[in-house]
């Protein structure tokens, strides 16, 4: 049932114009930023050779470019999630999945599910960029793939975090303001905490996505990123079981 | 023998924005039953049909489907059940055959009678030329129909359609009324309607509400005793108002 739910949803988010108008924009902001980076380092890479230690092209290039990609999402995401559910109420087709025989649990996990597999082709035609640079020097593969996991965990977090908010609202641009705002809060906090404030910088999925942003794949940050993704799930699925089950 | 129960609802009560909408109503289907749901608009007809088909929850109350508790057994319930809203649940992005296919998996319908469910549920509503049109593009009446066909593409014990025929022309109401006789007599039907000629022509069964409350229960040929439709249901109506009643 999950396959189906997932099936369905990755089927409207590709087919839907609103799609493309957003992801081809994107696209030629990351590549303007990827080029942008690549012309960056060429001018300063021959000051680079006289440096003991110097930074390698891979963490001088796909380093920051995933970091504007992380950023991207965080932004794009509130877009797609607020369809999922709060769009669904307001468009009343809703009733459709809440007198099928599904329960919650299947329903948010085929949503979610649908909309990683859009955010993974995403992030595989970045990737696919990004790996443009094994064409011309001998890049580090393990920090591209550090980041890559990085950005997928990243936006899993903000995709859980939009299901959530969209769960709460009937008002699909109230779901997507909501969101939003929050995600920005956890950025925020992540940029303004002090080094003496370490908890603040540890709540923000952002802090946790610097280490693999810069090549390190820690088993706290993996575990810091699946409880994030599996409480605002589980959340999400108390929501709506709560609302099929209990009579306000 | 009398056949058996298919659907079962005892004393649902349901307030909205404070105001008590359904009071206290008990209702039963016999399978091959039509029953017909009437009653003035705000009368608590549509509130009633959510809650048999677990859409909303009731304050309190027992609703069983097939011998499914719907509070308790959800999934086997509902999985007896087709339901038409007030207004149809349709992506207006998808085309008719993908949406079908996609309430028959919902449904739990096995991939190898997919095939056949769609084909059947199409004829029966009129929709064998219309399978590669996008939902959004065709007129209201067509919407109409593809929200019944995804209503009965499991075949369901129960069908409940909350005014089925509205938006509708002459002939597709005829075609529509047709359809929903034949759903009666192997399915459950459970319809609201303001066409008091529709319940004449087509339901077995009468129960009308009245400001949430249940005010009459009885066979349409019952009704037609103190006149015709019309006169019976507002000679009902008006005698048990409070302002008559008084």
């Amino acid at each position: 049932m999950i396959r189906i739910i997932a099936k369905k949803e990755f089927r409207s988010l590709v087919s839907a114009p609103s799609t493309w108008w957003m992801l081809a924009p994107m696209q030629f902001l990351f590549a303007w930023f990827y080029f942008g980076r690549i012309d960056d380092y060429l001018q300063v890479q021959a000051q680079l050779t006289q440096l003991d230690n110097a930074p390698g092209a891979t963490i001088a290039i796909v380093s920051p470019v995933c970091s504007v990609l992380a950023l991207m999402l965080m932004m794009l995401i509130p877009l797609y999630t607020m369809r999922l559910i709060a769009e669904e109420r307001r468009n009343r087709t809703w009733v459709l999945l809440l007198t099928a025989p599904v329960s919650a649990a299947h329903i948010v996990l085929g949503k979610f599910i649908g909309l990683m597999l859009l955010i993974a082709l995403i992030v595989a035609c970045c990737a696919t960029m990004l790996f443009t640079l094994l064409l011309g020097t001998h890049a580090d593969v393990g920090l591209m793939l550090a980041n890559i996991l990085g950005m997928l965990l990243l936006a899993a977090s903000y995709a859980a975090l939009g299901l959530y908010f969209s769960a709460l609202n009937r008002q699909p641009v109230i779901a997507a303001a909501s969101a939003l705002g929050v995600s920005f809060a956890l950025w925020l906090i992540e940029l303004t905490a002090s080094d003496t404030r370490g908890f603040l910088r540890a709540i923000s999925p952002n802090s946790h996505f610097q280490t693999l942003n810069a090549g390190m794949v820690s088993s706290a940050d993996l575990i810091y990123f699946a409880l994030f993704i599996v409480t605002l799930l589980w959340l999400t699925i108390r929501r709506l079981n709560d609302e099929r089950c209990r009579a306000s | 023998m009398n056949p058996p129960v298919t659907l079962s609802a005892q004393n649902l009560v349901r307030h909205r924005d404070h105001r008590l909408v359904v009071d206290n109503v008990s209702l039963e289907l016999r399978r091959g039953e039509v029953l017909g749901l009437l009653g003035h608009n705000g009368a608590g007809k549509s509130t009633t049909l959510q809650m048999l088909t677990g859409a909303l929850p009731p304050q309190s109350g027992q609703i069983q489907v097939c011998g499914f508790d719907l509070l308790h057994q959800p999934l086997q319930a509902k999985a007896c059940i087709g339901f038409l809203p007030e207004h149809p649940p349709l992506y207006r992005d998808m085309r008719v055959d993908d949406f079908l296919l996609f309430a028959a998996r919902l449904h739990r319908i096995p991939s190898a009678k997919l095939a056949a469910a769609l084909e059947l549920s199409k004829q029966r509503c009129g929709l064998q030329e219309y399978g590669k049109k996008i939902i959004g593009t065709l007129s209201k009446g067509y919407q109409q129909r593809v929200g019944i066909a995804q209503a009965i593409i499991h075949n369901p014990a129960v069908v409940v359609l909350d005014e089925p025929t509205v938006g509708l022309d002459p002939a597709q109401i005829r075609d529509i009324r047709t359809l929903i006789r034949e759903l009666g007599n192997g399915s459950s039907v459970i319809l609201s309607t303001h066409l008091l000629n529709e319940v004449e022509s087509i339901c077995d069964r009468v129960i009308i509400l009245q400001k949430g409350r249940l005010i009459y229960s009885g066979s349409s040929a019952e009704m037609l005793t103190n006149g015709n439709m019309e006169e019976a249901f507002l000679l009902i109506t008006e005698q048990s108002s409070p302002e008559t009643t008084r």
